[in-house]
Parts: structure tokens; sequence; C-alpha cells
């Protein structure tokens, strides 16, 4: 029986594991093509002047995602134009939350005015690339001869309230390093958020 | 500080939650991270309940500490406490830093939740997994 409750435990924990396993700092990101919310497939390719990329795993609702809604929405503002755009993706499945639908994620968009694509990756392929756990999980990309290098893994910030004066911007922070021709000084962090909600089966 | 089992959900930074476990001699304690929006924890909560009043002339003492923003405490977090009728203690989270307090709780934990920890004054193992009740049961009487 205890023998029996071990394995168990293994399993369960190298399914947990497997979930986390994906891109580390310095991988090279495999291109991808998902559906946006105006219905056409986008592509790492298809953004030629980009320098790199904010990839942010968000959702339509979980109470964190919602809670830096607008701050990606700035960091989109902020940095698309110097090279680096947000492109969020929808890890969750639609079946498990209805309210994780593409229809609702066009109206999420349209809602609050989302000036950067919302990929739908519906059978997690994508999520399960890049390793992403939890929404908001927000992982920086650096354009290189080699490819899109992974060079931030981790949250916006470490202020989910909006509460923290002494705020630190990961991302931001990130970037600037990489704009500067450095490796970003914090590379990965932790944060609350979501779990994924995967598809059933 | 007074510490009854009410529908009461109070505030705690981990110091406090700290003196609280460094005066609990031979008490294990089995905290559970949580959240109300967080539906895989939410499942989880009947286990701990069971932990808790299956366990209650021992000393095993069952914290549920929520990782809900601060604004909600009223309006989410303690409403749902009363709804299910959860007579553990509740507690919520009250540290400005993630990336500080995710680290302090333990090296490993990635900050998903639900996660819990069981601590008493000889051992401490941490666990960023979903519990059946069979393995709360288990790990409890597993842990020394």
């Amino acid at each position: 029986m205890k023998k029996l409750f071990l394995i168990g435990l293994m399993l369960i924990s190298y399914a947990a594991f497997s979930q986390t396993e994906g891109y580390k700092i310095g991988d090279v990101v495999k291109d991808f093509s998902l559906k946006n919310i105006n219905n056409k497939n986008l592509s790492l390719a298809d953004f030629k002047d980009a320098k790199g990329f904010i990839i942010v795993f968000t959702c339509n609702t979980c109470p964190v995602a919602k809670a830096y809604q607008e701050r990606v929405a700035e960091l989109n503002v902020d940095y698309a134009s110097k090279g680096y755009p947000v492109i969020a993706i929808n890890p969750n499945d639609a079946e498990a939350v209805p309210d994780e639908s593409f229809e609702k994620m066009q109206a999420l968009a349209k809602e609050k005015n989302f000036l950067f694509p919302y990929l739908l990756d519906p059978d997690h392929i994508v999520t399960k690339q890049f390793g992403a756990s939890r929404t908001p999980h927000v992982f920086v990309l650096n354009k290189t001869d080699k490819g899109n290098i992974v060079e931030y893994i981790g949250a916006i910030d470490n202020d989910p309230e909006v509460e923290n004066a002494g705020r630190t911007n990961y991302v931001k922070n990130a970037i600037s390093d990489l704009s500067a021709g450095k490796k970003p000084v914090i590379a990965s962090t932790k944060a609350i958020g979501c779990g994924i909600k995967w598809k059933k089966g | 500080m007074s510490y009854q089992a009410s529908s009461q959900v109070r505030m705690i930074t981990l110091n406090d939650l700290d003196k609280r476990m460094a005066g609990g001699k031979d008490t294990t304690y089995v905290i559970n991270f949580w959240a109300t929006w967080c539906s895989p924890c939410v499942a989880e909560l009947p286990n701990f309940e069971k932990l808790r009043v299956e366990n209650a002339k021992k000393p095993v003492k069952v914290i549920l500490i929520s990782l809900d923003f601060k604004s909600k405490l009223q309006k989410e977090v303690i409403p749902f406490i009363k709804t299910n009728k959860i007579k553990a203690e509740v507690f919520l989270l009250n540290e400005p830093d993630q990336q500080q307090y995710i680290e302090r709780i333990d090296k490993k934990w990635t900050g998903a939740i639900p996660a819990t920890l069981f601590v008493n004054h000889k051992n401490r193992r941490f666990y960023e997994k979903e519990f059946t009740y069979p393995e709360l049961k288990e790990t409890l009487l597993n842990f020394k």
C-alpha cells in the first residue's frame, strides 16, 4: 500500500514537472502560428522589424491576469515602437472554462481596446513548448542571428496589487538591459498566478 | 494576540506566522496556500477540513492562508469562508513583495497554488501540488 502510494506520488510529481518543463533562459524559441482575435494566424516571423518580443501568457478570467491587463497594454505602448511588441497568448482550454472561449477573447480585446495580438493556443502546444504554468507568465525574447532567444521568464513586476512603493519592473528592466546590449540582470522571477486550465482527458 | 477559530479572516505577515509556529512546541502545522479564484485549491479545501476534524485531539493545526488580493478580503474571502462553512483558521497573507515571500516560504516554490507546507519544530516540508484526502493523511502520518 505504502509502495503504491509512493509510486502515486512519483507519478503526480512527474505530471507536475512535465507541465513546468519548457524553455530555459538562452533557449531558441521555435516559431508558431496561432489564430489571433482577428481570425488571422500570426507567427513571430511576421514581425520583420522586431528586435524581440514580450510574450505574455494571459487569459480572460484570472484575477491576477486581469490586475495586470493595463500594465500589459502599457508595455505594448511603451515597447512595440522600440521593437519589442507584446504578444498575448491565452493558454486556457475553453471547454474547461467556457469564459476562456475565442469569442470571449474577442469581446475582452474589444472592450479593453487591446492594441496587441491576443492568440488562442487551443491544444496547449505553444504553452507547453514555453513551459508556461500560470497566467500571467511572461517570456521576453531577443531576436538574434540564431533566432529568438529567451532572455527573461517570470512576472511583469513584484507588485500585483499596485501597493508596493519599491516596485521592481522586471520586464521593463529586462528590455532596457537588452536594448543596451546586455543580458538582463534579473533573468527569472516567481509569482503567484492562476494555474493553466488544461484540456481534460 | 488571540487566534480562536471563527469565520473571521485576519491578515498575517510571515513574521507573525513564524512567531506563531515558534510558540507551537510539539504542534505540527499544516499550512495550505490557496485563493478563492484558484479552482483546484477550492476543490481540495474539504480535504483540509477533514484533516482538521480527524486530528482535532492531536497536536496538529491546520491553517489556510489565502493569497487573494487584500482588497478582496471583505467582499470575497470572508463570504467564501462563511458560505463554505470552513472552520479552520483562515488568514490572508499580508506581504507586499511576492518575489520575497515566495522564496521565503520555500526556495523551490514556483508560485503555483495550491501549495502546502508541513512544519514542526524539527522539520519542514513543502509541496507544490494538490492533495487528495488519503495523500494528505499519509503525508501527515509520515511527517515526524
